[in-house]
């Protein structure tokens, strides 16, 4: 073994470093792709992908209103490779997204973030904040129609917070609309105090897997010797990250980022819509109060993420996928509830009279406040006392269900939003 | 009066003077941090300047009043605002944002509706909502008419419920 590893240690340069990150000896359990998904992985590949990406952007990007737009033109249009560059850049923002949700969602359903996990857990959250802060940002770089409306619709929402919701909006845009200022203030955070806390929080998070003893094992897989680190899961990561790359630079020369117009802040396009991953929650705007999409919603999921690793009590049930074979068929059923219950909502809200037709005299903190969200948290309520009943599930379980179930109903009001909304947001066939 | 205690006990005061000297490091490490988050506060907020230099405290001189007829709604996408002037020749000064989130609200000329492009929100003639999520009237901007010249003070955006008659103007 150690003449593979000072061979290998020859030919790839800063090998020293990768192996450093690794634990020496792995559990051979945690070698199976479908435990993780090299999800872990992904996402740090493609940060250093954004990253340099990112600096090479920077050599040409005029961080102006008046000089933004056509610097992204010159760059596309003159540059060797210009648009494929920003295309590249684009995709790995979008991948990025997707693979730290994704690996949110394998930590959650393998039962990773439980103690003494659950640092690593919070780390984590900050840091899946940060990456959808960072694309957010990003996203009024180019200063075209998309992106100008999609901001002004999204730090709008933020104005809906009561006490100092206003304020904290004119904080973020340096201003009362979407502008010169909000241009600066976003270009930093994009390039400069965002990068730079995500590699700090990287590296603490790195820290604390190699803390815990590397990925979750399963208590069935325990008295398993562990193997080397290298080559077995050096080479297995590094066939992912070929794989990851091909893919990535597939869909940046193949499908180039999109550029609009130029902002015109005195002409919304019809429809305007918010960046991709945020169009559930325009989505749900057009059924909820404000206040219920940005502030309610927002602060309990964020709060009961921050205290999962607390309200789950200590057990062994970690390492496998949905805890148990009862576990994996009540996630499926919830699955299926959360689409049809969100197409239900989505489809009685579309063409049943409203409350403002109904009862026209109360106030919309009611009609599209306080009576939705009852209605809905009802039917959650009682699905969930029905499935813990049908599979026996314990609390871990429940939780696990819910999770399902939120995620399936955000990705139909996603799907919806993006797809299914056409001029003035009503109900349209995408084709 | 401390000079006598350092003659009678100089161990004793010799910690007496560390702990105050701790206790200063200390107060002093507070007054570095509250002013570090003042002047960070500072560089984040939003800065105040800018608008005036951008001359926006002035009257806009939107034109004659004699340019728009009676029961029209005329945008002016420059100024980011709609002039509506009523049957009886009263004018208001409307913003195009929606109050909802912002967008840029059109004129349908056919229903006379104000409809905003993002969230299907309906106003009317006098901004009024017709059909939510906004959650109120758009909101407008004071007029003054002088000498037959229609001018509206852009810097003030008044917000408010529902329409009403005094906040038309009327060229006298």
């Amino acid at each position: 073994m150690h003449d593979t590893n000072s061979t290998i240690k020859k030919k790839i340069p800063c090998f020293g470093f990768i192996l450093h990150l690794h634990p020496r000896k792995v559990n051979p359990s945690v070698l199976r792709f479908h435990l993780t998904f090299g999800l872990g992985g992904m996402a740090a590949l493609l940060v250093a992908v954004q990253a340099v990406t990112g600096l090479l952007l920077k050599f040409h990007y005029v961080p102006t209103p008046q000089g933004a737009y056509n610097s992204i033109l010159n760059l596309q249009e003159t540059l060797l490779f210009g648009k494929m560059l920003r295309s590249i850049h684009h995709w790995g923002a979008i991948l990025l997204i997707w693979v730290v949700f994704l690996h949110l969602l394998r930590v959650v359903f393998t039962g990773a973030y439980r103690k003494p996990r659950h640092s690593n857990w919070h780390i984590g959250l900050l840091l899946f904040i940060l990456v959808v802060f960072s694309n957010f940002t990003g996203y009024l770089l180019p200063w075209d129609q998309l992106s100008y409306w999609a901001i002004t619709i999204s730090t709008n929402l933020i104005g809906f917070i009561p006490f100092g919701g206003s304020w904290l909006k004119e904080v973020l845009l340096g201003g009362t609309e979407v502008g010169r200022a909000t241009l600066t203030k976003f270009y930093n955070l994009h390039t400069g105090i965002i990068p730079f806390s995500m590699l700090i929080l990287m590296a603490y998070h790195f820290w604390h897997v190699r803390k815990a003893g590397g990925v979750v094992v399963a208590e069935e897989f325990k008295y398993l010797d562990n193997i080397d680190t290298n080559p077995h899961l050096v080479a297995r990561e590094f066939v992912v990250a070929l794989v990851l790359l091909a893919v990535l630079f597939f869909l940046g020369s193949v499908f180039d980022a999109p550029l609009r117009d130029r902002a015109n802040p005195a002409m919304s396009p019809d429809p305007a819509k918010a960046p991709w991953y945020f169009m559930g929650l325009q989505e749900l705007l057009i059924h909820f109060h404000p206040f219920i999409v940005v502030v309610f919603f927002p602060l309990v999921l964020l709060f009961a993420a921050l205290g999962l690793p607390y309200f789950i009590k200590k057990d062994k049930l970690y390492g496998i996928w949905f805890i148990s074979s009862n576990g994996k068929k009540a996630a499926v059923y919830a699955m299926f509830f959360g689409i049809l219950i969100t197409l239900f909502f989505i489809l009685a809200d579309e063409f049943l009279p409203g409350p403002e037709i109904v009862a026209p005299n109360l106030p919309t903190w009611i009609t599209s406040g306080v009576l939705p969200l009852t209605v809905s948290l009802i039917a959650v309520y009682s699905f969930l006392r029905y499935l813990k009943k049908k599979y026996l599930l314990n609390r871990a379980g429940i939780v696990q269900t819910f999770i399902v179930f939120l995620v399936a109903a955000y990705s139909i009001l996603t799907i919806t939003g993006i797809f299914f909304r056409g001029k003035g947001m009503s109900l349209v066939w995408p084709w | 009066m401390k000079t006598i205690n350092i003659q009678s006990d100089k161990k004793d005061n010799s910690l007496k003077r560390r702990d105050f000297l701790k206790k200063a490091w200390k107060v002093l490490g507070l007054v570095l941090m509250a002013e570090l988050a003042l002047f960070v506060f500072d560089i984040i907020r939003p800065s105040r300047k800018e608008e005036i230099i951008s001359g926006n405290g002035e009257l806009k001189d939107l034109g004659h009043v004699n340019d728009f007829s009676l029961g029209s709604v005329t945008p002016d996408r420059a100024n980011k605002l709609f002039v509506v002037r009523q049957g009886d020749g009263g004018f208001m000064v409307l913003s195009l944002s929606c109050t909802h989130l912002g967008c840029a609200v059109l004129w349908n000329g056919e229903k006379q509706q104000f409809i905003c492009p993002c969230h299907k929100s309906v106003f009317d003639m006098m901004g009024n909502v017709l059909s939510s999520p906004a959650p109120r009237a758009l909101d407008y901007f004071p007029v003054h008419i002088e000498a037959g010249r229609l001018r509206a003070d852009l810097s003030q955006k008044v917000q408010r419920k529902k329409y009403s008659i005094n906040q038309v103007t009327y060229a006298v």
